[in-house]
């Protein structure tokens, strides 16, 4: 796939390369199917203090979401109420609703680590096991009491993390013998080799350097075609390149998180409604 | 060589040393006295024992490690002490390691963080700093007891004399686990968790092996406390003196009177006669063998498991 980083010849256009519009306008499919993920009028609270409010939105499935705003506004948050990473915080309570395909995540007889084996996570920081690169690939699939041809799973694990060819000497070395890029694509590899429909990525490339960073959008524009995505980034290039929809979130006064404004990526960057969601991407603050 | 310029000799005398560190290099004289002297204390208390010990071995060499006590010297032996120390290691292995890493695992992974667990880890805290005569005094009491009642002998045998060690080395084995539990880093525990592992396989694939040579470690300390504590087992009961058990079944080992080699230390070092001096430095170095060979096995286990990371 040739790089997407066309660049916009409209003079009034911010210096951001946008990807071509997947979003609203493809028109292969209904938009009115049941979005992978939908928050309606959800709130979060770490004890006593409200960290999201008000949160309403829906994600495509097989489609590239992107999570922006300053620090502190609950992106993480939000995105970590999705697979209820946030239930193993004491004092933690939603309200609200959040679905998934239609089912009410938080109702009574959902068990979490279900949730976690349908919506998978990667990390800020590459988190590895201390264990081979096999076993990582593996472990997730083992504690599902997977039954298959495991070699075939964690090469193809591999093949899709774009990894299998700087490993497949290797696999039963330490994963922190590799670099932090490739240790990131360990951890992606991991995460898809439970077979999630989701995948949620929390500033996956933070910590990467620049080549590793557009190695890992490629990786995920190519995974686009089976799992739904959700990026937390605070790189709004990033979010421009490689996300077909933006979520814009902000602090309030009272410090808790909310919406601002979101919709296709080239729309919210290009010609937004809001004024806030203007200055931000044009770096005026955050 | 060329000549220097103004800048370079600006320079290299700001790169110079003020003045020579004496005191960073009294510092490091001190601390190398200081190991040496410990090392020292060790040496000289081993190789005192090893020549006070080594006319035993010449003159009746296997015969000392096959014979039972006895009040003459020339026929006493450790045999009945290192089957005795032998047992315990293996019942106190059975016993309080599971245990006490059970323990550690509840505390840290499953307990409410309210006041009653606080309440009981300092408990826990403080059970490992009681002198050890009076888990002696515990065994005598509880189990030496409860067995003389379930009619099993008069009660004082390995079997009770295991338990009042297991009860003593239980507080370290569960401190030392915690501690390996909370030095595993979080990120692996949330990586489990997000890759849909249940609380228990997060604890069991993960936690486990990676706190593994810290719980080894807390293991080979235990099991070194366990092997050389004198004063628990007098009071619950071991022999001092000599009692003959020879040729009895393992049922009968285990229910029998019993003794220990830091027993037979304890009682040898307290006999006026002069062969038992030699004896007692015998059974020392024997003493002292089988506390090194426990450990080994604990620590090869241990570098087996940091080795693979």
């Amino acid at each position: 796939m040739t790089t997407d980083l066309e660049r916009p010849t409209d003079a009034a256009t911010p210096t951001i390369a946008i990807r071509p519009d997947r979003g609203a306008a493809t028109g292969d499919e209904d938009p009115a199917a049941t979005p992978a993920v939908r928050f309606a009028d959800f709130h979060f609270y770490y004890g006593q203090f409200r960290a999201v409010k008000a949160v309403s939105m829906s994600i495509r499935s097989n489609r590239i979401t992107a999570l922006i705003g300053p620090s502190g506004c609950g992106k993480s948050t939000l995105l970590r109420s999705i697979n209820r990473m946030n239930d193993l915080i004491e004092g933690t309570r939603v309200e609200g609703l959040v679905e998934f395909h239609g089912e009410n995540l938080y109702a009574g007889y959902v068990d979490a680590v279900e949730v976690r084996r349908r919506i998978g996570m990667v990390f800020q920081k590459a988190n590895p096991f201390p264990k081979s690169i096999y076993d990582n690939v593996a472990f997730g699939p083992r504690v599902n009491g997977y039954k298959g041809n495991m070699d075939e799973l964690v090469e193809s694990c591999l093949r899709r993390a774009a990894l299998w060819n700087d490993v497949k000497d290797k696999l039963k070395q330490s994963a922190y013998a590799l670099s932090g890029g490739q240790q990131q694509r360990v951890c992606i590899a991991r995460a898809i080799a439970t077979k999630p429909d989701v995948i949620l990525m929390d500033e996956p490339c933070s910590a990467l350097d620049p080549r590793s960073t557009l190695q890992i959008e490629e990786l995920m524009r190519e995974l686009q075609d089976d799992y739904t995505i959700i990026i937390v980034t605070h790189n709004m290039q990033q979010a421009a390149r490689a996300s077909d929809f933006t979520v814009f979130m902000n602090m309030a006064d009272d410090r808790a998180g909310y919406i601002v404004e979101q919709g296709p990526t080239a729309q919210v960057f290009t010609n937004p409604t809001n004024q806030m969601t203007e200055d931000y991407v044009s770096g005026r603050f955050g | 060589m060329a000549s220097r310029s103004a800048t370079s000799i600006v320079v290299q005398g700001s790169l110079r040393a003020r003045s020579r560190d004496w005191g960073g290099a009294v510092l490091q004289v001190l601390l190398i006295l200081a190991l040496l002297f410990s090392l020292a204390t060790v040496l000289v208390l081993v190789f005192d024992q090893l020549s006070q010990a080594l006319p035993v071995f010449q003159e009746r060499g296997v015969d000392f490690l096959t014979s039972d006590l006895s009040s003459n010297p020339a026929n006493a032996g450790v045999a009945q002490g290192i089957l005795g120390t032998a047992i315990i290691a293996v019942l106190v292995s059975l016993l309080a390691f599971p245990l006490g890493i059970a323990t550690s695992i509840y505390v840290e992974e499953y307990a409410p963080d309210n006041r009653f667990t606080r309440l009981l880890v300092l408990n826990i805290r403080n059970l490992a700093g009681v002198p050890s005569v009076v888990f002696g005094l515990l065994g005598l009491s509880v189990f030496v007891a409860a067995l003389a009642a379930a009619g099993v002998g008069n009660g004082r045998n390995l079997i009770s004399g295991a338990l009042t060690l297991t009860v003593l080395v239980l507080p370290i084995v569960i401190i030392t686990s915690s501690e390996a539990l909370r030095a595993v880093p979080s990120t692996i525990r949330e990586a489990g968790f997000g890759i849909g592992a249940s609380h228990w396989q997060v604890v069991r694939k993960l936690l486990l092996p990676a706190a593994s040579s810290g719980i080894l470690t807390g293991i080979v300390l235990a099991l070194s406390r366990a092997l050389g504590e004198t004063a628990p087992l007098i009071v619950a009961g071991a022999v001092l003196g000599s009692y003959s058990n020879s040729g009895g079944s393992p049922a009968d080992t285990l229910t029998g009177p019993y003794t220990a080699l830091p027993v037979i230390v304890y009682d040898w070092a307290r006999r006026p006669q002069a062969e038992f001096r030699e004896l007692t430095a015998a059974a020392i170095i024997v003493l002292l063998v089988v506390t090194i060979l426990a450990n080994a096995v604990a620590i090869i286990l241990r570098n087996r498991a940091e080795r693979t990371w």
